[in-house]
């Protein structure tokens, strides 16, 4: 829904809405014809995109004997929440949405807190080799995470902090930090020197500019940030298997393979599991869509 | 600009607040610690041997030497390759596709938009499973088939090894077509509808508007597009882990899941770290591509 509001202040000048808007009162019947013909493909695509989404949804919600008896494929014949209450405790699925939130409410916070300050030296100060830096960090985050596991497992193991929540954190900081540095630091360049300048002639610090100026103006990039590294962190899995060893220290995500393993054709558990899996981000989603959307743009337009 | 300032910027470099360096350097520490000196570690590796308990021993290229008669890594590389071109390719084409058809704004399209994008939100495993179930053999798409009449088509689509690959590829570009249609919304967006105006006075067809006038002011998003794409294609695992572990019998092998499963179930790091290492030169180009455009922006 929110998905417009990226955009409806130039509604008007895209480049087919243009003519139609204004001829909306003597509309031909062909536009009326091309209008029902949009509406009528559109709503097949969605439906078939939301499809696998209510199916799941569905499964989730019918008795173990209704799908045996049945079939998978079949219409429900029952409803029952058994399935989420059997994931939640039996599955462990409670403790893994614990370990989740244990993981990632820092990770985010943390990782966005060190990026900014990053971002905020490398784009208000003219520190020596700060395109190199800012480059550097920036490749880091694109390298592809296989050339780092075995070395990561081991270094977290020579630490001890290998099977310990705490290593899953440090990872997705160090590994995630270069690209929001990179965002952040496009969008911190735009603010104004003269603001800073207003600022050091007061006699603020940098620590004070940071804090009182530019982190206030940056909240817009922090928003979207905060819910794309939301779910990135929440839903990962390779970082979490590669650190983890013990199931009940498992994220939900690498949980749900656990889930798969131990309840192998109790679809109505597995889809429960799945929903509970997918709701805190669909929730993030539905919650903050205009920032979602507005930071998987930031992140791409380079 | 760069004139104008030059001059102060010479002078503010020298009286750089010692706090300002922290401020980067911490980061900077953070990243080093948990990217920069694995990643050399990782490479040395690759040219060792190591079973994770005794101590590495040096073997020089023989780990590179070994991939050209591991018949698993080459179906684990053909595979990557297809996984690439055919992953890629239609997450790009369809998704460039749903763009074009909800770019206009009107009455619904929010809920458009918002259905396809829905499932990027879904974690890989989670979206994984949800499909597992519609593959079941008796689950909705056999079960759709045998409604329509096409029973003969019904089929073990994970469990047969000439379609788990295509089966986990399906899944992947339901999630990925609603972020690469995000991001050409944006890019169509940016174009300037005055374009359009001056194309249709010189009698542009619709079909040729696209050619000549959308698709060239696009060649920026698209340039993002194809490396995110490819940097994603290459780090796919996840999906593929949760639904086949690259089975049966290596069908659907990608080297993300060949290098996972040699590293940490025959616990052989050293070869691991070397397929790791092809993966990386895979994407080396693009990772390089995409740093020169990102050096050129950071002004």
């Amino acid at each position: 829904m929110a998905v417009t509001h990226a955009s409806p202040p130039r509604a008007e000048t895209q480049p087919a809405g243009d003519g139609r808007e204004r001829r909306r009162a003597d509309r031909p019947r062909g536009r009326a014809l091309g209008t029902a013909g949009f509406h009528t493909g559109a709503v097949l695509l969605s439906a078939l995109w939301l499809l696998p989404v209510a199916l799941v949804l569905v499964t989730a919600t019918r008795s173990f004997d209704d799908i045996a008896s049945n079939g998978l494929g079949a219409l429900p014949h029952s409803f029952t929440l058994d399935g989420f209450a059997q994931a939640w405790t039996d599955g462990g699925q409670a403790r893994a949405l614990l370990n989740s939130i244990i993981v990632t409410v820092p990770g985010v916070l943390l990782s966005l807190w060190l990026a900014s300050m990053a971002a905020f030296a490398l784009s208000r100060y003219n520190l020596p080799l700060r395109r190199t830096l800012l480059l550097l960090m920036l490749g880091g985050n694109l390298l592809p995470p296989q050339i780092l596991l075995i070395p990561v497992s081991k270094l977290t193991e020579m630490l001890g902090l290998y099977d310990s929540l705490y290593a899953v954190i440090g990872v997705q900081v160090g590994f995630g930090v270069g690209f929001y540095v990179f965002v952040l630091h496009g969008f911190m360049r735009s603010i104004p020197q003269e603001i800073q300048q207003a600022a050091v002639i007061d006699g603020a610090g940098p620590w004070t500019i940071y804090t009182r100026i530019v982190m206030p103006l940056a909240k817009p990039a922090l928003a979207a940030l905060c819910a794309l590294s939301f779910t990135w962190i929440f839903n990962d899995l390779l970082w979490s298997i590669t650190v983890l060893r013990t199931g009940s220290k498992m994220p939900i995500t690498a949980s749900l393979i656990g889930l798969q393993g131990q309840y192998v054709s109790d679809w109505n558990v597995i889809a429960a599991g799945s929903v509970i899996a997918a709701a805190p981000t669909v929730i993030v989603f539905l919650r903050f869509q205009r920032h979602f959307v507005a930071g998987l743009n930031l992140g791409a337009v380079k | 600009m760069a004139v104008l300032t030059a001059p102060t910027r010479r002078r503010r470099a020298t009286r750089v607040p010692p706090v300002v360096l922290a401020f980067v350097l911490l980061p900077l520490l953070a990243e080093g610690f948990f990217v920069f000196w694995p990643a050399i570690q990782g490479f040395y590796l690759s040219l060792t041997d190591w079973n994770g308990v005794s101590a590495p021993t040096f073997v020089g290229l023989a780990n590179y030497r070994e991939m050209f008669g591991d018949g698993v890594f080459g179906k684990a590389f053909l595979d990557t390759v297809l996984w690439l071109v055919l992953f890629g390719g239609l997450s790009i084409v369809l998704g460039l596709g749903a763009a074009l058809l909800l770019q206009q704004e009107r009455r619904g399209i929010g809920f458009y938009r918002a259905a396809l994008f829905l499932p990027v939100v879904f974690s890989l495993v989670a979206t994984a499973l949800v499909w597992q179930a519609m593959y079941q053999p008796d689950g909705l798409i056999n079960q759709a088939l045998r409604g329509l009449g096409l029973g003969s088509w019904a089929h073990p689509w994970l469990a047969d090894q000439s379609t788990a690959l295509y089966a986990v590829i399906v899944p992947a570009l339901w999630r990925e077509i609603g972020y690469v249609m995000v991001l050409y919304l944006a890019g169509l967006k940016g174009i300037d509808p005055m374009l359009y105006e001056a194309a249709k006075v010189d009698g542009a067809s619709r079909a040729q508007q696209f050619r000549y006038v959308t698709l060239p002011q696009l060649s920026s998003v698209n340039a993002v597009v194809i490396s995110v794409i490819v940097i994603d294609s290459l780090r796919s695992f996840d999906v593929v882990w949760a639904l086949t572990r690259g089975g049966p019998y290596h069908s659907s092998e990608l080297l993300s899941t060949y290098m996972y499963s040699t590293a940490f179930q025959s616990l052989r790091l050293g070869y691991g770290s070397a397929l790791a290492v092809v993966i990386f030169i895979l994407a080396f180009g693009v990772i390089v591509s995409y740093l020169v455009r990102a050096f050129r922006e950071a002004d």
